[in-house]
């Protein structure tokens, strides 16, 4: 810094001068880019456009901040994402504060907000601003394009500041990418996630991480603390904007999430590689046929390289997912794809979401009520504004937000509703095999029928709802398939009745990645439970199903539907391409016969 | 900072020399860069040439592992003398997941820099040189280490971002902050005084290898944490020494040197009584430093060095954190004056207290 003035007749001279003052204050505020230190125009230019950059991104992010008040249970930080008040915080700042809360934003209003869906492993909670039609949202990024070095703000409430609503911001930069910080037993997992030596303290729970054009990175949650205290010492963790995405649908769905496994340990060998140490034989993992000492390439999609990146990777993925595997044994690799397991039972999500409450003993003592659970209580502890919005359910966070989705997805099926009158008829198909012959298909409300070289196989309703398939020969008809007809039946009845009428319990699943290209898009999947069976409709944007995985039975395997090329031919939808999988494994492509 | 910088421009009267000023004072504060380009190579390539160290310790807050910089391409490495490298075996991990055991070439007791070597070859490393220049207070700097043991494998090791504060001799007291080393430090406006850090390496945000981590350091007397670096000139010539094979062994060990206290210099105090009781001569005993520089009944301590000392405790805390070689001048209160009294210098272990 320069000295102080010494005097007094300089200061005069400056005076003297009005010219200087504005120009003194504009680089004054002119501050940025590494631009070097020469005085020319252009550094003033490039100072000041970039310190107007930033200030614009700070106060476009700082919009979007939450601060979360639960009063004695001490509250956090949050980050809106949607104009109709969707915004996401941590688990661990939920779990004290209960299914209402009260909210402020910097507009210097007090909002009410619900509960919506939570994550007690990956530390994630989706809750619900009300009041207001349109809220400030910030967009999420793809955080695998961060690197270290970037620069990053960390937006939101530390120490409970924002009293006065106005957020506090700390700028820093990314100084770490793709990290693992264990979890405490099986809660509070922070992999892949991103290290910023901007300051994150308690209270910056649940806030934003914005990058440099203020979209969302990351969801602050965690920082490392040792013998200084719970204050920030360079050293703060954002759980990762592609985690969050992954998680995003099942949360707005309500749901209670888990995150996933492959129900197999990994361990680095003497020469470096990552390979099986242990898998568990009831496994999907196992059936699809990976063994102890297979060494893992990809999962996902992503390189393992350590037993760190297998960690980070899995870490970041829901429960219920399909995602490829590939190993290696023996030099040669294999591709299998894995249905991932949960890491937790749902009696035990449910556990955890109530938290510790003291010791069995201090509970049983008598008249020591047992403290009741924030995040499950009775309807009539909940405020009058919050009520309407709650619906309480085994295994969710929030049923009513179950409904909310299941009737958007509803509504997106609706733009692809058949007009024509003749839509109840039977849909009839031909065309051949791409391993050669042809076939045709018809199909009914309550029963199909398909003709294949090989042979006719029927379906029917009545048959398989008095248990009775097997015995009548057709139980995954047609034969091999897992169950082809069936499930064609069921995509039919979905296309022409809507979800609600499809006879069964249907929920909404939340978002899974298609099994059938290789790009990241997300598609809404909607979960049908029937006496028998059980079916996962997979919904892309415009309202197409274009992919059912349908399971016969509570042990059957899987027969999977991929449908290409979709299109109202007639009174019915027809694909150019359908391509049927049982357990994996191809079972046939059908290409149809345009016109038919 | 804002005020005080306006004010302090409003003094220039040249226009051109203001504007220059003005932007090196500003430049210097800004935390960061609006892209993340510049910063992001340079840690990249600074990351390469930094190693994360993992060896014994890992109780009662002693780390077991460390950070450690390349500085030869055939795998030299310096790193802060603790005790995570006394150990047999010093495991090794560059950013490329490479693994090595590291040996202990030596170490540089008055610097508090060990040497270890790996055998590699072309590994990326920084030269070191005894004549790098010194940094300016306001250069802003990238800072890598190990912290907290986060990165693993071929994960690369974190970086913080931060301006140097000021430069300047490192107070390392007894009792205060314990470090042998006192010559120049940078110290940081980042916190990178954690665990894992000590080692890590120091660059400019051209990518300049100015300095290393120093090791975790705390005042016993407010529990603060210093964050600073040794600069590059320091380290050269600490391994150019060890590298020669010369150790430098005049330092003295400050674990086997005695406590000074009063009774060991002669000088009996009224009766410690009160919270803050004045420091006050009672008696001095014969033949020992305080008679034989002349001490006096009656006589009140209010200073030792240049340290004001307002009661016995004080004056106690003052004695304890000198280490033998430390002049000890008193400034005593005697008939309404001041009055200075040379004790010369603490002598070391081996010599008696009392002075011929």
């Amino acid at each position: 810094m320069q000295q102080p003035p010494s005097s007094h007749s300089t200061r005069k001279t400056v005076c003297r001068n009005p010219v200087m003052l504005p120009i003194m204050l504009i680089v004054f505020f002119a501050v940025q880019q590494p631009v070097g230190l020469s005085a020319d125009n252009d550094t003033f230019a490039q100072v000041l456009a970039a310190q107007q950059e930033r200030i614009r991104t700070i106060a476009t992010a700082a919009k979007t901040s939450v601060s979360i008040f639960a009063g004695s249970s001490g509250g956090g930080s949050g980050v809106l994402i949607s104009p109709d008040g969707y915004a996401l915080t941590n688990f661990h700042v939920v779990q004290p504060a209960g299914i209402a809360m009260r909210c402020g934003l910097n507009d210097g209003k007090i909002y009410d907000a619900v509960l919506v869906g939570l994550d007690p492993t990956g530390d994630l909670a989706v809750i619900k601003l009300l009041g207001k039609d349109i809220f400030p949202y910030a967009s999420i990024a793809d955080s695998d394009t961060v690197s270290v070095g970037d620069t990053c703000y960390t937006i939101g409430n530390p120490f409970l500041l924002a009293t006065d609503l106005q957020p506090s911001v700390s700028a820093g930069i990314v100084s770490g990418v793709h990290r693992y910080q264990f979890p405490a037993g099986t809660l509070l997992e922070y992999a892949d996630c991103l290290q910023v030596d901007a300051a994150i303290n308690p209270g910056n729970s649940g806030g934003g991480l914005f990058n440099a054009g203020g979209d969302l990175i990351g969801i602050n949650g965690r920082a490392s603390f040792e013998k200084r205290g719970r204050i920030n010492v360079g050293a703060g963790y954002a759980i990762s904007a592609n985690q969050v995405r992954n998680f995003l649908g099942i949360l707005k769905g309500g749901h209670l999430a888990d995150h996933a496994t492959l129900a197999a340990t990994v361990a680095t060998s003497a020469d470096g590689r990552v390979v099986v140490s242990d898998i568990l034989e009831s496994s999907d993992t196992w059936r699809k046929g990976l063994r102890i000492d297979d060494e893992i390439i990809e999962i996902a999609g992503k390189n393992v390289r350590s037993v760190n990146s297998f960690k980070n990777i899995l870490g970041t993925l829901p429960a219920g997912w399909r995602i490829p595997v590939v190993y290696r044994r023996e030099g040669r690799p294999t591709e299998i794809f894995v249905e991932l397991a949960g890491v937790h039972t749902p009696a035990m999500l449910n556990e955890l979401m109530a938290g510790r409450r003291g010791k069995p003993s201090a509970q049983n003592k008598p008249g020591n009520k047992p403290k009741p659970n924030p995040l499950a209580p009775d309807l009539k502890d909940l405020p009058d504004t919050i009520r309407k919005f709650y619906e309480r359910r085994f295994g969710y966070a929030n049923f009513f937000f179950n409904r909310i989705e299941l009737e958007r997805v509803q509504q997106t099926l609706e733009q692809k509703k058949i007009s024509s009158e003749d839509r109840e008829s039977t849909w009839r198909y031909q065309g051949h095999l791409e391993a050669g012959g042809s076939f045709t298909i018809e199909l009914n409300d309550q029963s199909a029928k398909i003709s294949l070289p090989t042979g006719i196989s029927r379906w029917e309703q009545t048959v398989a709802d008095a248990g009775l398939a097997a015995e009548a020969g057709f139980d995954a008809s047609p034969p091999g398939s897992g169950g082809m007809l069936a499930a064609l039946t069921m995509w039919r009845r979905l296309l022409l009745k809507g979800p609600k009428n499809l006879g069964g319990r249907i929920t909404y699943w939340g978002q899974q990645p298609l099994y059938s290209t290789t790009t990241n898009q997300l598609a809404d999947v909607l979960e049908l439970t029937t006496g028998s069976c059980r079916a996962k409709f997979f919904v892309d944007t415009f309202g197409n199903v274009i992919q059912v995985t349908f399971f016969l039975g509570s042990s059957s395997t899987s027969c999977d539907l991929y449908f290409k090329g979709l299109g109202e031919r007639g009174p019915y939808w027809q694909p150019t391409h359908l391509t049927v999988t049982n357990d994996g494994g191809r079972f046939a492509t059908f290409i149809f016969d345009a016109g038919t | 900072m804002g005020t005080i910088t306006l004010r302090n421009m409003c003094c220039r009267s040249r226009s051109l020399e203001f504007f220059v000023t003005l932007t090196v004072a500003l430049l210097a504060y800004c935390p960061t860069s609006a892209r993340g380009g510049d910063v992001t190579s340079v840690s990249v390539d600074a990351a390469s040439r930094v190693t994360k160290l993992y060896g014994a310790g890992g109780i009662r807050g002693l780390e077991s592992y460390q950070t450690g910089i390349l500085v030869s391409s055939s795998g030299h490495i310096i790193t802060v003398l603790s005790t995570a490298i006394d150990s047999e075996a010093i495991d090794c991990v560059l950013d490329d997941g490479r693994r090595y055991t590291a040996s202990l070439i030596g170490v540089d007791l008055r610097r508090e820099l060990a040497v270890l070597k790996i055998d590699g070859d072309d590994l990326p490393h920084f030269k070191l040189s005894t004549d790098s220049p010194r940094q300016a207070v306001g250069t802003r700097v990238l800072a890598l280490s190990n912290l907290f043991g986060v990165a693993v494998g071929d994960e690369r090791v974190s970086v913080q971002h931060g301006v140097i504060a000021a430069q300047v001799p490192l107070r390392a007291r007894r009792g205060s902050h314990e470090a042998a080393y006192r010559g120049d430090v940078y110290i940081l406006d980042c916190t990178t005084n954690n665990p894992g850090s000590p080692g890590g390496c120091l660059v400019t945000w051209q990518g300049l290898f100015i300095g290393m981590l120093g090791k975790e350091l705390r005042s016993s007397q407010n529990a603060t944490w210093l964050s600073y670096a040794i600069p590059a000139n320091e380290l050269a010539i600490g391994l150019e020494m060890i590298l020669r094979g010369q150790t430098d062994q005049a330092l003295p060990d400050q674990k086997q040197s005695p406590d000074f206290d009063l009774q060991s210099l002669g000088l009996i105090l009224v009766p410690d009584l009160l919270n803050l009781t004045p420091p006050f001569v009672e008696a001095v005993t014969q033949d020992t430093l305080a008679a034989v520089s002349g001490l006096q009944i009656d006589d009140l301590v209010v200073a030792i060095g240049d340290r004001t000392v307002t009661s016995q405790r004080g004056l106690r805390e003052e004695l304890s954190r000198l280490i033998p070689g430390d002049p000890i001048q008193l400034s005593v209160v005697r008939n309404g004056s001041i009055v200075l009294i040379d004790l010369g210098s603490i002598p070391s272990i081996a010599e008696p207290i009392r002075k011929k």
